[in-house]
């Protein structure tokens, strides 16, 4: 059907109005077949918009995009045969048992009755699903919910995979079962595309990531470079006791640069890149007498790529960040 | 069978190599035709029925109800006697009941479209119309049942049908069809209101006055001249000509026939709208 394209998609200045609003403003993607390729962004950044406009659901404004080498608008046909969609509304039927959405998904990729019912089992079994199987998909727990939203999506092992925040409201548990099964798709070669607001999703899971905001493209690179164009790491240090924090910020702001207090009461961090020079720190803060929970020192996390991309945090998301720019912002 | 029990099993749930298996164990299969693909979905609605029969309560209830209201309020003061009556206004409720239940599509697809559901069915590369027209066919099920109900409990009360079992039977699909069109009215309205109530509301305020001011409960010639001008006109007037010759016996070809191209014109014409708003998302 299709000759084997290096890029999986190619979409170029990308443009998305609702009305007066700009959803997306000029996106350039290019995502290598066989990788995993995030985007990330705060809420309302035009991640969801340009998803769905590269999954044939959204006609672009203008600009136009290619997946697997077709257009999305007038080959949208060709398209929809080599993608499947996992959205942020889990896309099975509520009303119908965790099987039957299955048996039907694979009805109309043209399965016949019984390979379907077979195809569904053998994916139930896989997803762990097998027990809730005749039940209803309303009585689902959010976590078995996206599972059988992504098994839908593979009853026909797609060759491009739209990820729209597969893991958002998921209990820790949950949200590492999504991350299992996306790492399995990659293992068989299937391409990803994974929209996320998790920046620590990004870092887990992607070869490659877009950093979004206000329907633009603001960063590119990999996980590491986006890191690496922020500069130093940090030094991160957790107190047992939340009424030495500022004694122990007074400690770590004689060491080192730039100290952040964090929204968890007994955590603070610095600005550190010297291995030698953080462990002198600690060890200054214990001869002081302040009671260390645990202490860490560690790349920049992606939060802090995103404050140091946009001067703001990533949103409500990362609530941590927003109170290091609030103090900042009031020294 | 659907127990209440909504806490996971304990246990590592997803296993990683049979998530492997599982991705390399299918070929793609060739594309499903247009045909089989609207039986999947018609599939689909049956399904909702047999999970949610209470569903059908509306269906059942409300035929059972306006055949004995309108037999016994008004059989006496407008046509002497309630038997007689129901001989004329049968068929007038057989259609308003099945009429009804055609503002349960659109607020079904309505429903539809705040659901996730909605995104894969638009990113399968199935025939476009396929979620619709199934839906609709699945819908007809309600129609017939709905009819079945009407017929069934003025049989009971006496309703004596002169054009026999075939003629009601010829008379309930006509109106079924009618119904396939006027579905597509509806559909069309529930991708353009923003909720389903706003889809019953305006769905029912439109039925109303159109379904009473036909010629379905009284004769034409007893209303004032202004009136009874527009229930010549009325489309619905011609349903209930229609269904009621048949059942009468006495309906010909060119009554049947002005129902029939009307619900083919509703369809062609709210269907491709509809089909097109559908796309548009």
């Amino acid at each position: 059907m299709t000759g084997s394209s290096p890029l999986a998609i190619e979409a170029t200045a990308l443009v998305k109005d609702f009305g007066t609003t700009r959803a997306v403003d000029g996106v350039d993607l290019a995502v290598r077949t066989g990788s995993v390729y995030g985007v990330l962004g705060p809420n309302g950044a035009g991640k969801t918009t340009t998803i769905r406009m590269l999954a044939t659901l959204l006609r672009p404004d203008s600009g136009s995009a290619r997946v697997f080498g077709h257009d999305v608008v007038t080959e949208a046909d060709v398209v929809r045969g080599a993608v499947s969609l996992t959205g942020q509304l889990a896309s099975v039927d509520e009303d119908l048992s965790g099987r039957e959405n299955l048996i039907m998904v694979a009805r109309l990729l043209g399965l016949k009755r019984p390979l379907a019912k077979a195809r569904a089992d053998e994916l139930l079994d896989a997803f762990g699903l097998t027990d809730a199987a005749g039940r209803l998909v309303k009585n689902y727990s959010g976590g078995m919910r996206r599972r059988l939203d992504v098994a839908a999506s593979i009853v026909v092992t797609p060759r491009l995979m739209f990820l729209d925040e597969p893991t958002t409201g998921l209990d820790p548990r949950s949200r590492n079962q999504v991350w299992d099964i996306i790492r399995a798709l990659v293992g068989e070669g299937t391409t990803i595309l994974l929209c996320t607001q998790y920046l620590d999703e990004a870092d887990q899971l992607t070869d490659g990531i877009v950093v979004i905001d206000h329907g633009r493209v603001i960063a590119e690179g990999t996980p590491g470079q986006l890191k690496a164009s922020v500069g130093s790491g940090a030094l991160h240090v957790r107190l047992l006791d939340a009424d030495q924090r500022p004694q122990a910020e007074g400690v770590l702001a004689r060491r080192l640069e730039t100290v952040h207090l964090e929204s968890d009461p007994m955590g603070l961090s610095a600005a550190c890149a010297d291995a030698d020079l953080a462990a002198e720190a600690v060890a200054e803060l214990s001869r002081s007498g302040i009671k260390i929970a645990d202490f860490s020192l560690g790349q920049p996390s992606l939060d802090e790529v995103f404050l140091a991309l946009t001067g703001r945090p990533a949103d409500e998301v990362t609530a941590h960040q927003t109170i290091v720019a609030e103090k900042e912002s009031a020294v | 069978m659907s127990t209440a029990q909504t806490k996971e099993p304990d246990a590592n749930l997803v296993d990683e190599i049979a998530v492997r298996q599982a991705l390399s164990s299918t070929p793609r299969p060739p594309r499903p035709s247009p045909f089989s693909t609207v039986l999947t979905f018609g599939w689909r609605g049956m399904l909702k029925i047999r999970h949610v029969p209470e569903q059908l309560i509306d269906v059942t209830m409300t035929p059972v109800l306006f055949t004995l209201m309108f037999t016994y309020m008004y059989g006496g003061a407008i046509s002497g006697s309630t038997g007689e009556y129901l001989q004329f206004i049968l068929p007038g409720i057989l259609m308003m009941s099945v009429l009804f239940t055609t503002v349960y599509s659109g607020v079904a697809l309505n429903t539809d479209l705040t659901k996730g559901v909605v995104d894969r069915f638009r990113t399968l590369p199935i025939w476009r119309p396929a979620p619709l027209v199934g839906a609709v066919v699945g819908d007809s099920v309600r129609y017939l049942v709905a009819g079945t109900v009407v017929v069934v409990v003025g049989v009971i009360l006496g309703y004596r049908p002169e054009g026999g079992w075939i003629g009601v039977l010829a008379a309930m699909l006509l109106v079924a069809v009618f119904a396939f069109g006027l579905a597509w009215v509806f559909t069309t309205l529930g991708l353009l209101l923003r909720s389903p109530n706003a889809v019953m509301n305006g769905g029912f305020m439109a039925l109303f006055p159109l379904t009473f001011l036909s010629n379905a409960f009284v004769p034409p010639e007893t209303l004032p001249t202004w009136l009874e001008a527009f229930v010549d006109v009325n489309p619905i007037s011609f349903v209930v000509t229609a269904s009621r010759g048949l059942m009468d016996g006495t309906a010909t070809a060119g009554d049947v026939g002005v129902v029939v191209a009307s619900a083919a014109l509703m369809t062609a014409l709210f269907g491709s709208l509809t089909t097109r708003l559908y796309r548009r998302g």
